[in-house]
């Protein structure tokens, strides 16, 4: 083209550069140290050699079984949120009353012998009744608290998601006490099972088991059923679904029905895991299942499977790995603390998750 | 400096894509300082995606941007308006909620000198400005044709007020270049009379370049010194009204004949080294 | 189009439904909410409050209260005017919830629910029985829920004469009862006021003389205002100059920082520290009010600057061994120099928290910087910044600040401190809002990318927005530290975001007022019920979830958040009626033309 002007730039010396803000030093700054704590952390480790290779293994198989928990729990923010584009911040609060509900079927069944006479058994019946009290709150929660805000966009709908984790946590703790409940520790769950050598706790393998069943059904009911499909069209356009005929309402019904079953099996797993109840145990778990489900691709329920995985892995090696080798006491204390870095960084670099369509890059 | 200095707008091989299809193909466009340049052509032809290079608010794919003799491709958006570039959209975008005056005092944010600390503790510089603004937004108001509207809020003024609105909030920023979406959509005849003389005005009054993206052909041919053409993302024809009025290729883009269409179409889809794929009207 | 329609269609259908259907859904949900309120522990706590000493508890007000509820809602819904149209429905609606009560205490008696559902006591048991047995109790719970629903159905249906007056001096009665501790200790001993006080309170509460006594006052000062005073107030304001009424409100607002200022000396030290705590979170409230409210930035992790300035002043003037003087050579610094600094600092993590998440919107926003507030509270509860932080223990001996040679020591004095700094903190969020940058923070919350093409450098109005929040929280924090002479790590949960994010939107996002009244209703009112201060945040809950349905743009809104919340919502524009009358008045100009 002729006469065009090959001038200077608008911004001398900044050029190219000018879209180089310290904004992008900052990021930059950030990536760069996580890195170094992730590498060195995890070089200062391996040097000191202070942890042998049976307790890598346990640190890992306890990373898995807490990432199929977390799994469990994702699944249920990743469904609502690509039914609804709702954060259901109660979803850690419903795994709670899965808990909590489950843990008064177990302490009958420890007090009366049954849960070491039939052992299968009872555990069934102990999921049945958290997997039923879970779902029925989740449905509860969202025919009072979150169809009246269907069609609100802005904050009122997360507010009140809020309003309805704190209405959950105050009811049990009015109802049963603030105090920390005990779920029983049988014997037979503390044995171990070997397993490729080393001696894995028949707990976590049954809490694995138990996920891995909950994600297989639930996959087949995504995949393979009518409600499934509808699911998957809500969740890419919900207006285009509407007018092929589908009923949303009752699709979304459905959505949290699913979420809270998982939660429900995801809290009796936590409760034996960790051995206790309380009203608040819901809140922590819930914001990680929900960095795990960001990380996987919100929307995504494969990857909310991985992101949970990854998620409870990298909790339970890292405070070993990364934090003890550069030299912080007590790492253990700073376990939440990786989660949550997880999570923000998860939030700020990649919002679309590992399994997530990238959307148009956006000027910033 | 530039070698011609009467160019405030060109580009160079501007090119928009979003992954295969090429929404922008390899523009050269120039605008003449003081002109009212119109871009036209069919739906999906890509004109309010140049725009929205025009003004940063994409990233572009390849190509040049100079303004007033200065690149500005890779600039972010707020850069861009200081450095003279202003809008409206194509569906109105004012901030409903708030009044007439203070979407306007919004618009004059670049030429405040207020600083947030000066606003604290109420110096009288902060007064100063202020009270200067307001009599710059009083006037703009007049100029609009609000005089004594400035209270209303901007939702509850009529469809022909808002589209003056926000062109006045536009040219609060003092432009250099003015670029206006389809200024005259959903208009009578009577009211894209009016919506005319008032561009005229306002070229006039604030001494400003025009962009035009239109679809009425009366108000192009009756306003515009400069026409230019798009389809599928690139350009078809460009010139004064008279020569595009009758241009061949013009006429076969709007009305459609199969030969120009697939030609067209393959091109924007395939640009430089894709495979052809298959068409996508959206643009 | 799926929803609109069907929920129009919907509507109609409920106006169709026969009233005793419609009794019987309301009777239903009035006895859930009363079951609820037993299981969960709220109606024996209220039991055990008195409204009137050894004849009303508050938990029999609170199920009195659901009784005329029942009438009320059904006489709301129905339009017929004939009284005795509505009985039936009434007596059907109080009947059903007083048999829910009673299938509640049938099923206290019969199985053992105590070990699953502890509020569910023999003391619940016998209140809600009237100390009667299981099938007359049940009886009685019936029948007496059936009349109080018609007493109320009446009572809706009554000319405002008598309703208001009744209402009113019910609610006085009740206010009188409840907050009798703090009203007796209002009343300043000695003479004619102590007897005056003898004659209606006793030691726990009201007796049946002085609630009678209050009522009948009440009522009539109620009647004696509708009927006769309140139209001849309203003609007198109508008659009113502008220049009048400006002078009006500038002596309204001279009167209420008056009675702020007095309050605490005549209500005592109590009430003091309450409105302290008030007072911290009004200052916090306008923080984030600046954020949320005029930058549209959700951010959920504001407790962490609140946690900065408090540590810092901490670790400035504390006479411990965290303190920075006892290892550097920083020597330790008054609280006024202290102050400045730890708001300085809270400016420059607020900035610092701000950048990664500049690009971050809306949701993930709130998500984001929750997180970042739980990684603050983790690190300062930890043993690796014990050395520094003092870890789960704190920091303590905190002195308190000197003004001369007089120290700051008492509550009330600590709230003036609260007083003048949330009065400087009004005027720069005030000044602010109606800036060249408050323009830019509306522009940016409205339309992001028109602010941007408008010439608005985002992330500098951004940071503004996160950094001078943050000098509010760390302000707030300074004081919190001086006031309780130490910082742990505790104090700093997230609740403390929420608590805040509530109140704005409870009180009315984007305006001061509405945060005052926030404050007032979810900090000061479950400080003032101590004994339910556990349940505060069963309150925040229902309260979240019902502003948000019915008054989403909250109690005092700013008019520009008001109508931005209704346009969210879909409603019309025509919210205010002298728009509409402008309107209309512009259309039949336009049709004129």
């Amino acid at each position: 083209m002729t006469d065009v002007a090959r001038g200077r730039t608008l911004v001398p010396k900044l050029s190219s550069l000018s879209r180089f803000t310290f904004v992008d030093v900052v990021l930059w700054a950030l990536r760069i140290g996580v890195v170094m704590v992730v590498v060195g952390g995890s070089v200062g480790t391996l040097i000191r050699g202070r942890y042998g290779a049976v307790q890598w293994f346990e640190f890992l198989v306890f990373g898995v079984t807490m990432g199929s928990v977390y799994a469990l729990v994702a699944l249920g923010y990743t469904m609502v949120y690509g039914v609804l584009r709702l954060i259901n911040f109660a979803h850690g609060d419903i795994m709670m009353t899965g808990a909590f509900s489950g843990y008064f079927v177990a302490a009958a069944f420890a007090g009366s012998g049954f849960l070491d006479r039939e052992r299968v058994l009872a555990m069934l019946a102990i999921m049945a009744v958290a997997v039923a009290t879970s779902t029925t709150i989740a449905l509860l929660t969202e025919r009072l608290a979150y169809r009246p805000f269907r069609h609100v966009r802005g904050l009122a709908p997360l507010i009140c998601a809020i309003g309805v984790s704190f209405f959950l946590e105050q009811t049990f703790r009015g109802a049963f006490g603030a105090g920390v409940r005990a779920y029983p520790d049988p014997k037979w769950q503390s044995g171990t099972l070997s397993v490729l050598g080393f001696g894995v706790p028949i707990l976590q393998i049954m809490v694995v088991a138990a996920a891995l069943v909950s994600m297989a059904v639930l996959y087949v009911i995504v995949q393979r059923t009518k409600m499934g499909t509808a699911m998957r069209a809500v969740s890419e356009d919900a207006e285009a679904a509407a007018l092929m005929g589908i009923d949303v309402d009752k699709v979304v019904v459905f959505t949290f029905a699913l979420g809270g079953a998982m939660a429900g099996v995801a809290g009796v797993c936590y409760a034996f895991i960790f051995k206790q109840v309380y009203f608040y145990m819901g809140f922590t778990p819930g914001i990680k299942a929900f960095g795990a489900a960001v990380l996987g691709g919100i929307g995504s329920v494969p990857g909310a499977m991985l992101g949970g995985l990854f998620l409870g892995i990298v909790e339970s090696v890292g405070p070993a790995l990364f934090l003890d080798g550069i030299g912080i006491p007590a790492p253990y204390q700073l376990r939440d603390l990786i989660a949550f870095t997880l999570l923000i960084m998860v939030l700020i670099f990649r919002p679309y998750g590992i399994l997530g369509e990238r959307m148009a890059k956006k000027r910033a | 400096m530039a070698p011609a200095p009467e160019t405030i707008l060109a580009t160079e091989g501007l090119t928009m894509r979003f992954g295969g299809l090429f929404a922008v193909n390899e523009l050269d466009l120039n605008v003449r300082q003081g002109a009212i340049h119109s871009i036209i052509g069919p739906n999906g032809a890509g004109k309010t995606t140049v725009f929205n290079c025009i003004t940063q608010n994409l990233q572009i794919s390849g190509g040049k941007i100079w303004f007033r003799g200065e690149r500005v491709d890779g600039l972010p958006p707020d850069r861009i308006a200081a450095a003279g570039v202003s809008r409206t959209y194509q569906n109105i975008r004012l901030f409903r909620n708030v009044t007439a005056m203070e979407n306007l005092l919004v618009g004059m944010h670049l030429h405040l000198r207020s600083h947030w600390w000066g606003a604290l503790i109420n110096s009288p510089g902060t007064r100063r400005s202020e009270r200067e603004a307001h009599d710059e937004a009083l006037r703009l108001l007049r100029f609009v044709g609000l005089r004594g509207r400035g209270d209303v809020l901007a939702r509850n003024l009529p469809y022909g007020e808002q589209r003056r609105l926000e062109m006045g909030r536009a040219l609060a920023t003092r432009p250099k270049l003015l670029l206006l979406d389809e200024p005259t959509a959903g208009m009578n005849p009577r009211e894209t009379s009016e919506m005319m003389a008032f561009i005229r005005q306002a070229r006039e009054a604030f001494d400003v370049t025009i962009l035009l993206i239109e679809h009425q052909m009366r108000v192009v041919m009756g306003m515009s010194d400069v026409v230019t053409v798009l389809d599928h993302g690139a350009k078809i024809a460009e010139g004064p009204p008279a020569d595009i009025q009758s241009d061949s290729r013009v006429i076969e883009a709007y009305l459609g004949s199969p030969n120009a269409a697939r030609a067209a179409r393959r091109r924007a889809i395939a640009g430089s080294s894709q495979s052809p794929a298959p068409p996508n009207p959206s643009g | 189009m799926s929803a609109a329609t069907v929920d129009l269609a919907d509507r109609a259908c409920h106006r169709e439904r026969s009233p005793f259907r419609r009794a019987l859904g309301v009777g239903l949900v009035l006895g859930v909410v009363a079951v609820y309120g037993a299981t969960v522990g709220i109606l024996p706590l209220m039991d055990a409050r008195w409204v009137i000493v050894d004849v009303v508890s508050l938990g029999d007000a609170a199920l009195i209260a659901i009784g005329l509820s029942a009438g009320a809602a059904v006489a709301a819904r129905t339009t017929s005017s004939e009284f005795w149209r509505l009985a039936p429905p009434s007596l059907l609606a109080g009947g059903v919830a007083g048999a829910l009560v009673a299938l509640l205490t049938l099923a206290m008696q019969v199985l053992p629910l105590r070990r699953i559902f502890i509020a569910l006591s023999p003391d619940l048991l016998k209140a809600l029985n009237f100390g009667l047995g299981a099938p007359l109790g049940g009886a009685v719970l019936i029948v007496s829920g059936a009349l109080l629903a018609v007493l109320g159905a009446a009572l809706t249906r009554a000319p405002e004469g008598l309703r208001k007056p009744v209402i009113v001096g019910l609610a006085f009665v009740v206010i009188f009862g409840v907050f009798q501790e703090l009203i007796q200790i209002m009343m300043p001993s000695g003479g004619a006021i102590d007897a005056l006080r003898q004659s209606v309170y006793t030691w726990e509460g009201l007796t049946l003389g002085g609630a009678l006594t209050i009522f009948l006052l009440a009522s009539f000062g109620a009647f004696v205002w509708t009927e006769w005073l309140r139209g001849r107030a309203r003609e007198r304001v109508r008659r009113l100059s502008p220049a009048q009424r400006r002078r009006a409100k500038a002596a309204r607002v001279f009167l209420f920082v008056l009675l702020l200022v007095l309050l605490p000396i005549v209500a005592g030290s109590y009430i003091g520290q309450v409105m302290m705590l008030v007072g911290l979170y009004i200052l916090m409230g306008m923080g984030l009010n600046l954020e949320v409210g005029l930058a549209g930035l959700l951010d959920l992790g504001f407790v962490a600057f609140f946690a900065v300035g408090a540590y810092a002043t901490a670790i400035l003037t504390a006479d411990s061994s965290h303190a920075l003087a006892s290892y550097t050579a920083i020597p330790s610094l008054s609280y006024w120099a202290a102050m400045p600094i730890a708001v300085l600092a809270s400016v420059v993590v607020g900035v610092l928290f701000g950048i990664p998440v500049l690009g971050v919107r809306g949701d993930y926003l709130a998500v984001a910087t929750m997180g970042l507030g739980e990684i603050v509270r983790v690190v300062v509860q930890s043993d690796m910044a014990a050395p520094l932080l003092g870890g789960a223990q704190g920091i303590l001996q905190i002195p308190k600040p000197r003004i001369g040679g007089h120290e700051l020591a008492d509550p009330v004095q600590l709230f003036y401190l609260t007083l003048a700094a949330s009065a400087v903190a009004a005027y720069f969020a005030w000044r602010l809002e109606n800036s060249r940058l408050g323009r830019a923070w509306m522009a940016v919350r409205d339309d992001e990318d028109v602010a941007q093409a408008l010439g608005i450098n985002l992330v500098k109005v951004k940071l503004l927005a996160h950094g001078l929040g943050a000098a509010f929280a760390g302000l707030a924090g300074s004081i919190f530290a001086v006031m309780l002479t130490s910082v742990y790590p505790s104090s700093f949960q997230l609740l403390v975001s929420i608590n805040v994010l509530a109140l704005i939107i409870v009180g009315g996002m984007g305006s001061l007022p509405g945060v005052m009244v926030g404050a007032t209703a979810l900090v000061g009112l479950p400080e003032l019920l101590r004994e339910f201060g556990e349940f505060r945040f069963l309150f925040y809950g229902v309260a979240l979830i019902v502003m948000m349905r019915v008054r989403p743009e909250g109690l005092w809104p700013s008019a520009t958040r008001r109508r931005e919340l209704r346009d969210e919502a879909g409603e019309s524009a025509l919210g205010e009626p002298e728009e509409a009358a402008a309107l209309a008045m512009r259309r039949v100009s336009d049709l004129q033309d």
